[in-house]
């Protein structure tokens, strides 16, 4: 049960992007395009599960051991810079084009606040193995769905009549505020 | 107390070694071939990044050459001694093309041409230009407040004490970032070698032209009947000169009654 709330809490009432305002930076740079914004996703969920995985075996098998907790921000993000550099072998290898299109915001997951988010607050709330991988998940799949979702607005915005003062970043970030808004009506869930 | 600074070290780099061990293996696994010419042409461009081959800098053209999307001379910085040694990379034959340089097409300095207007924006040709169409009577001519100067990478071009931009054919490398810049299209590159030009881009009908500008053209046709190869035209009331056709005979300059065709005294020197 407790697991459920976790990936219900991440999705939706927590989500990364729309309550926490974690990763905003990729979220407005790759949500061009749909296709884009599904890959962003994928890659940023595989980055997100794993490294939620990897964090807590550094935490709990080297970390509190030896004493060194102060080390954690600096040892988890040597964890997910490593982990962004393989997704983007991987990608290279398998989609230039995804990568082509993906960018310089492929790297910059390295430094996406969202996936330190997610590895420190399953320390912060203590959770067990299982449900810090089921919590990293579950914020990648809240980051895909907003970045998803925002992207098929801004493909929408592309074609509508926008005064000239709010065209690209100022509507972009209007309508991300808008969406913000709606899912705080998830808030109320758990 | 030592031991307080080796532990967290030794184990960051640990994990550092660990990770970076890992991700040299993946690099083995999930290699992509690159051409190998890529990084050698690139070596052989001028490397400026000046973008004035029409890709996002060096590199972008390197890669594109290689592709076989651009030519191998795409680069207008190196000109023919780049594209001749891309030429030589790449076993194909070196495509020649005549050297260029940025050309000033407008004859409208502040003694032929009058101001209607003061400007007091930003010192920019192309903020005047969306203010008023720029100050000039003549609604084509240079507005004369030099941003293809300040586009100018290369130290080429400085104002003249006329009002006009001044083009220094030893530094020019005929990058185009001028005639990108330029809001009245007044800055072109033409042949190298081609020393006569018009000096005008004014569309307007002669009587107009005549009371903005002294040195306008005013599409009276006399350089197309004097001329002997044909190669002057006048069309939308302006003549223009097809500089394969032209010999540089000088007949058109002699007979322009405003001077608006003028031939050029710059010292060509053809070292590709």
């Amino acid at each position: 049960m407790k697991i459920l709330m976790i990936l219900v809490a991440g999705v939706f009432v927590n989500n990364f992007i729309l309550s926490k305002f974690l990763g905003i930076c990729s979220f407005l740079g790759v949500s061009k395009k749909l296709e884009t914004s599904v890959g962003m996703g994928i890659a940023v969920t595989f980055v997100m599960t794993m490294a939620s995985a990897i964090t807590y075996v550094v935490q709990y098998a080297i970390l509190n051991p030896c004493h060194l907790e102060y080390l954690q921000t600096i040892a988890f993000i040597l964890v997910i810079a490593a982990l962004v550099q393989f997704v983007e072998m991987v990608i290279k290898k398998t989609s230039p084009a995804l990568h082509q299109a993906m960018g310089v915001y492929l790297p910059l997951i390295t430094t996406n606040c969202a996936v330190l988010g997610v590895t420190i607050l399953n320390i912060q709330n203590s959770y067990n193995f299982l449900e810090s991988v089921v919590n990293g998940a579950a914020g990648a799949i809240g980051y895909t769905l907003a970045i998803v979702l925002f992207a098929g607005i801004r493909e929408r915005m592309e074609l509508s009549d926008i005064p000239e003062s709010l065209q690209g970043f100022p509507i972009a970030l209007i309508s991300s505020s808008l969406m913000a808004i709606a899912f705080l009506g998830f808030s109320g869930m758990i | 107390m030592a031991s307080a600074i080796l532990i967290p070290v030794a184990v960051l780099g640990i994990m550092g070694l660990l990770f970076g061990a890992l991700l040299a293996f993946a690099s083995k696994v999930f290699e992509v071939k690159k051409d190998e010419r890529v990084p050698v042409v690139r070596e052989a461009l001028p490397g400026a990044n000046c973008g004035g081959c029409g890709f996002a800098g060096c590199d972008a053209l390197a890669e594109a050459i290689v592709k076989g999307e651009a030519p191998v001379n795409a680069c207008p910085v190196g000109g023919a001694a780049v594209g001749a040694k891309i030429a030589e990379i790449m076993g194909t034959g070196n495509v020649a093309e005549t050297p260029k340089i940025a050309c000033v097409l407008c004859g409208g300095d502040c003694d032929a041409a009058p101001h209607r207007a003061d400007f007091y924006g930003l010192k920019d040709c192309n903020e005047a230009m969306i203010a008023s169409g720029g100050t000039k009577t003549c609604r084509f001519g240079c507005i004369g407040l030099g941003s293809c100067v300040a586009a100018c990478d290369f130290d080429a071009l400085t104002m003249g004490d006329k009002g006009l931009p001044v083009v220094d054919p030893d530094h020019c490398t005929s990058c185009g970032m001028c005639v990108k810049t330029c809001p009245k299209g007044i800055m072109n590159l033409i042949p190298k070698d081609q020393m006569i030009h018009v000096d005008c881009r004014s569309r307007e009908k002669g009587k107009i032209v005549r009371s903005a500008c002294s040195n306008g053209c005013i599409a009276c046709k006399a350089c197309t009947k004097v001329c002997p190869t044909g190669a002057i035209t006048v069309n939308n009331n302006l003549a223009s000169i097809d500089y394969d056709k032209c010999t540089q005979c000088g007949a058109c300059v002699e007979k322009c009654p405003t001077g608006a065709i003028v031939k050029e005294d710059r010292v060509v020197k053809v070292n590709g």
